[in-house]
């Protein structure tokens, strides 16, 4: 069934409908937390009462808005403070680890890729409590040798972050090392023949072309860590990052604040996806 | 520069060591540990099977594990149903423009934080929710309708989150299908079912197999659609993991159900993988 091969328009309309509804089914989850970020009522339900813009700007206790909820706002900060380090440090990792599998060859390198590829196959869950487990024994291991409480590896926003950028990493290598091997590897040669360091090739050849990739890793990253919610539930403590703290509101029972977050949300990670999507286009051009 | 190559080679080979040593390899082999002992006096332990025995032994355990994974094969298989049709159209019925455009408005909807996703769902489907009201409306219905809190409207989250890495692998090698084979098919005398039988669907395999293989992790592993759209019955494997964690403080018996889902979400991509001949790295390459 392609278009140069007739079918009957029955056929061919049923297959435009079934389309047209899996793109319904698609949108229409989105579409209601949008909408319903607008509806004047305690609740984010039927029937609409109404517009307004209660639940951004509003401040009365009945009635938080997003800009005034301090808590809300608070792990929004929180999320920043986790996504940037998690990208900073998976970017700084990544980048280091598509050299070493793009530029050299070693005893084993199979077998390391694979290894490289392993936190992607690894439930976020399972990779949350491996690492609550090891950094709790770690620090009873310290504690009791030499009696000093190493208190920033016990559940917080260190391991979150950790947490986090042990499987994030894989996802910015795999980015990055796609462009490292698409190099056009006589540039580098010839900026040796003309005499350029191996600091000035790295400054002035390879992580220009680099660049679009480190952006759209970055990107992804970021986003990522700002979504992330299984690992972080199992690395967290009083600080909560933002999926946790709509986790937690959202069994309480939800306002419709909850979808002006969400919409906040949605436009971030709109504009963000629109960027790296554009940087792909400049890249691939 | 032998020399300066080497020292640069074990500088790049140092990082990746250290983050997969500390925070993957060892924390596993930790947890292993963990959930191979049994306290057997106030910081005493011993090394011991209990752990595994006291899963085989509490019906709610295995029950719970037996439905993730059977849930979380369903869920695979629909996904697959549902996205192939997507997946065919987009990269054999459209050109140019509207392509780009209806796979891009494809992925989208992933950029979004799973938990607007399925709050999103959850708007639709509860009790004062659109899709009831929608009902009432329409006359189908006499009162409200409470759509969530079972297994369907699990399984719904379920496939929609994980539509998405369905419809990328599938996209990708169907455009590697030429026409021209499509159409000595029919020239052959095939129809629409032998062609898709016989021409596309052995083509896609390595798509469908890619495909499948990470639907099935995602969705054992998932811990928020099920707990959100499923309540309190939602009995899924990774919440009994968190309960012995956070609630119970059991780490031990934990560790050990973390091991048994790693067990049997690696086996299931081993046998997909052996089924097909493919290499865990071709298939993450994808």
């Amino acid at each position: 069934m392609i278009p140069s091969i007739a079918q009957p328009a029955s056929l061919r309309w049923t297959y435009r409908i079934y389309i047209l509804m899996f793109y319904i089914f698609l949108v229409a989850p989105l579409l209601v937390v949008a909408t319903f970020a607008f509806n004047d009522s305690l609740f984010p339900s039927l029937p609409w009462n109404g517009f307004t813009l209660d639940w951004f700007v509003s401040d009365t206790s009945e009635r938080l808005g997003v800009f005034s909820d301090s808590a809300m706002l608070e792990s929004v900060g929180i999320s920043a403070f986790v996504a940037f380090w998690v990208t900073a440090l998976s970017l700084l990792v990544a980048t280091s680890n598509a050299f070493l599998f793009e530029r050299y060859d070693f005893r084993f390198k199979e077998f390391f890729y694979m290894l490289m590829l392993l936190p992607l196959v690894i439930p976020g869950v399972i990779l949350g409590i491996s690492i609550l487990i090891a950094s709790n024994s770690f620090v009873n291991a310290v504690d009791e040798a030499f009696n000093i409480e190493v208190e920033f590896l016990r559940p917080g926003l260190v391991l979150v972050i950790l947490g986090q950028f042990a499987f994030i990493t894989t996802i910015a290598t795999m980015v990055i090392s796609a462009r490292l091997r698409k190099m056009d590897r006589s540039l580098e040669e010839a900026a040796y023949n003309l005499g350029a360091t191996k600091s000035a090739v790295l400054r002035t050849i390879t992580l220009p072309y680099l660049k679009p990739a480190l952006v759209g890793a970055g990107i992804v990253a970021f986003l990522m860590s700002f979504e992330n919610f299984n690992t972080t539930l199992m690395l967290t403590s009083s600080d909560s990052p933002l999926t946790i703290t709509m986790f937690d509101r959202l069994r309480e029972g939800s306002t419709p604040e909850l979808n002006a977050v969400s919409l906040l949300l949605m436009i971030v990670s709109g504009i963000l996806a629109l960027l790296s999507v554009l940087v792909q286009i400049k890249e691939a051009s | 520069m032998k020399a300066q190559s080497r020292l640069f080679f074990y500088l790049l080979l140092t990082p990746f060591f250290l983050w997969l040593l500390l925070l993957v390899i060892l924390p596993h082999i930790d947890m292993l540990g963990i959930a191979l002992r049994e306290q057997t006096a106030p910081r005493q332990y011993a090394f011991s099977f209990s752990n595994f025995s006291e899963f085989f032994k509490e019906p709610l355990y295995w029950r719970t594990f037996l439905r993730t994974a059977i849930m979380s094969i369903v869920a695979t298989a629909l996904t697959l149903l549902i996205a192939f049709p997507v997946s065919y159209y987009i990269a054999k019925m459209l050109r140019g423009r509207s392509k780009s455009l209806l796979f891009l408005l494809c992925l989208i909807p992933f950029w979004v934080s799973e938990l607007v996703r399925t709050y999103g769902w959850m708007i639709l489907l509860r009790e004062t929710g659109v899709i009831s009201n929608a009902l009432q409306w329409l006359g189908l219905v006499s009162g409200p309708v409470e759509l969530l809190y079972n297994d369907a409207a699990i399984m719904v989250g379920l496939v929609y989150t994980s539509m998405l890495f369905m419809v990328v692998p599938l996209v990708t090698v169907l455009e590697s299908l030429s026409d021209d084979i499509i159409e000595a098919s029919y020239d052959l005398g095939g129809n629409m079912w032998t062609t898709m039988k016989n021409i596309v669907i052995p083509h896609a395999m390595p798509g469908i197999v890619s495909g499948c293989i990470i639907v099935f992790m995602m969705t054992l592993g998932n811990y928020l659609t099920p707990n959100l759209l499923g309540g309190k019955d939602s009995l899924w494997f990774t919440e009994q993991i968190y309960t012995q964690f956070i609630t119970r403080f059991n780490w031990e018996l934990g560790s050990a159900f973390g091991i048994l889902l790693l067990l049997l979400s690696s086996l299931i991509v081993w046998l997909g993988l052996k089924l097909t001949k493919q290499t865990l790295t071709s298939t993450m390459a994808s």
